[in-house]
């Protein structure tokens, strides 16, 4: 067992709390790195697959996990962002301007939209952007000269400094593309935790009342762990228009909204591991039913909505009995093992809070 | 008189979204919890129904079959509540809206393999023809929507103000802690709302059942539903159904009088403007909360 003896802030705030831990991150990094040679093409494009909804699930993390703020309406931002990166290319901007472009976009709207949508809190939140995200498949419709409506547009090669890097001819580049964003958002979004403005998004979420209290601006802090979240969806939306190959209107739907709110639930809410986690499983669901059914030798015929429904399940075993998730399981595994022989059972007994209404006081 | 036309069956599809967001605000008026599955509760009502009705299936009398799944569908919401819910006493309101939009997608995909995708009509005696008043066509099943909506809010309305057990659930949702102390079951309090809520999701059903054809998607009226909550303030009984009216109306002339396209987003863009300047909807309950 390690004991981390913290003697001063800069021990608190450390990036990685022991060498222990940073040796098992470098090594995490030195095998993904080296994934495209253990790997076959097929494989190696689910692994992109989970990396992309990785990033957007770190993007919603940091406004439901970090702030407490439930938004049910990112995929109008991934679709934001998918469209402008490729509009922007199609201009003829290079790879690396538009990418960078689009997160600023998205991340900039976003934080405009905030300002009416941070009045609102817990469930007008989380109806608001519902309404956002059915707007937008129809908004996309609407403006059909620039997003060509529901013919859909198709990814450009994407060029930087003379490689050219495609889904399908070059995974292995695309893989490396799609790992370099995931390590720059994850370190983006550790950085950010450490820093004030993410202590600030803590103490929003846990306690409005205390965070003003303590003299947290909770409009502003809102407002940017808004921004930020949507500029770092918007990201993963464009690596998703690349990956797709093509995408429309209906691309991205508000069920897209709702399976990512699920996946960082299912992950483990306010933990960056947790956006893996659920990425994992959001990834790899559906190729594990059509396995399952290969195994038990069901008709070939797809049932609709197994999966969605398959999923509901197992969303609401983890609410029901891990509420924490696959990354709160994780840790109570861990530290049981740790602690061996002293763990109790009720180490990790949540505080019971009783309901009083927001409507009549 | 197309104007007329129009606003009739504008309110006969407000009255379907009112008696779904009515089913919303009563878990809402009584647990502070959101249930997003409760159009799909509906759409599993109207089945269930269909189910009973039908004569390929069971072939039971319309009038006794209503009844039948307005209770098996109140049972249900009861025993949701005591295997499901209860287990979530204390947690947030976001851990409640998660779940229950995953309970949707559950009962989406029960439903399909039960009664099949394809789109089924219900066998009503509420389905037998239009009338003709004045150059307005109304169906039978319209005006059965409209009467039925509004005799229900009323009785609802008055259940809440008036009857021991109203007020046990409003004490119940504004301090879990001091009602306890009142002596009043919270948990046994918020399973009957939820039966409440299952049968009177059950009567939407069967009336929009009677209106036309059901898929197992059609629970995504649901959401359509919420807007029409929110707009007429969630926590308000008579403002769920105005809300309810105000999206069916919009609807309509908005399909008749703006360019194609338009349509189907002035709900949300009237539910996007009403949470900008209103918040808490045009039949606001809230003070504002103090630090």
């Amino acid at each position: 067992m390690r004991i981390h003896f913290k003697t001063s802030y800069e021990h608190d705030i450390r990036l990685f709390p022991d060498w222990w831990s940073f040796c098992v991150y470098a090594t995490l990094i030195v095998i993904a790195v080296a994934l495209p040679w253990l790997m076959d093409d097929f494989f190696l494009g689910e692994v992109t697959n989970v990396l992309i909804w990785a990033i957007a699930g770190l993007g919603l993390m940091l406004l439901t996990g970090q702030t407490g703020q439930a938004s049910l309406g990112h995929a109008a931002f991934l679709a934001l962002g998918c469209y402008s990166c490729i509009i922007f290319m199609e201009q003829g901007w290079p790879f690396l301007i538009a990418f960078p472009a689009a997160g600023i976009l998205t991340g900039v709207v976003g934080t405009i939209i905030a300002i009416p949508a941070i009045r609102l809190h817990g469930i007008y939140l989380a109806i608001a952007t519902i309404a956002l995200s059915i707007l937008a498949d129809d908004i996309i419709v609407l403006m059909e000269p620039i997003t060509d409506g529901v013919s859909g547009k198709f990814a450009p090669m994407i060029n930087i400094f003379g490689i050219e890097i495609e889904r399908w001819t070059t995974p292995d580049r695309f893989y490396w593309l799609v790992l370099a964003v995931t390590i720059l958002c994850t370190l983006a979004y550790r950085n950010l935790l450490r820093s004030p403005l993410g202590r600030a998004m803590a103490a929003v979420r846990d306690s409005e009342v205390s965070a003003t209290a303590m003299g947290v601006h909770i409009a502003r802090t809102k407002a940017a762990a808004f921004g930020i979240s949507c500029a770092i969806t918007g990201l993963a939306g464009a690596l998703m228009g690349f990956y797709a190959g093509a995408f429309n209107n209906e691309t991205f739907s508000i069920v897209i909204s709702i399976t990512l709110l699920m996946m960082i639930v299912i992950g483990g809410l306010g933990s960056i591991h947790g956006a893996f986690f659920g990425a994992v499983v959001v990834a790899f669901l559906p190729q594990f039913l059509s396995m399952t059914k290969d195994l038990i030798g069901g008709s070939s015929v797809a049932i609709p909505g197994l999966e969605t429904g398959v999923f509901g399940m197992i969303l609401i075993l983890f609410i029901l009995f891990e509420p924490m998730g696959i990354y709160g399981r994780w840790m109570k595994i861990r530290i049981w093992f740790e602690l061996f022989p002293f763990a109790r059972k009720d180490m990790f007994k949540r505080q019971k809070s009783y309901l009083k209404t927001e409507r009549l006081r | 008189m197309e104007v007329v036309q129009l606003l009739v069956s504008g309110l006969a599809n407000g009255c379907v979204y009112g008696l779904i967001a009515l089913g919303f605000v009563l878990i809402y008026k009584a647990t502070e919890q959101v249930n997003f599955a409760q159009g799909d509760f509906m759409m599993l009502g109207a089945f269930v129904c269909l189910g009973l009705t039908n004569a390929h299936y069971m072939g039971l009398p319309f009038w006794i079959a209503a009844p039948l799944a307005i209770a098996i569908m109140a049972v249900l919401g009861y025993l949701l509540d005591f295997f499901v819910l209860r287990h979530l006493f204390g947690q947030s309101q976001t851990a409640v809206v998660i779940l229950t939009i995953a309970l949707g997608f559950v009962i989406r995909f029960v439903a399909g393999v039960i009664w099949s995708h394809e789109p089924q009509t219900l066998e009503s005696p509420l389905a037998i023809g239009d009338f003709n008043i004045g150059g307005v066509v109304l169906g039978m099943a319209d005006i059965a929507v409209i009467v039925v909506t509004v005799l229900l809010t009323y009785f609802l309305y008055q259940f809440f103000q008036r009857t021991k057990l109203g007020l046990a659930m409003q004490a119940a949702s504004q301090n879990q802690m001091a009602a306890y102390f009142m002596g009043i079951p919270v948990k046994r309090v918020q399973g009957m709302i939820w039966g409440l809520s299952g049968a009177v999701a059950a009567v939407a059903g069967i009336l929009f059942a009677s209106k036309g054809a059901i898929d197992p998607n059609a629970g995504l009226l649901g959401i359509k539903a919420f807007a029409a909550a929110v707009i007429g303030g969630f926590g308000s009984l008579p403002g769920a159904l105005m809300g309810g009216l105000i999206v069916g109306v919009i609807e309509p002339f908005a399909s008749r009088y703006f360019p194609a396209g338009y349509s189907q987003i002035a709900p949300y863009t009237l539910l996007l403007f009403v949470l900008v300047f209103r918040p808490h909807g045009l039949f606001s309950q809230v003070r504002v909360k103090k630090v």
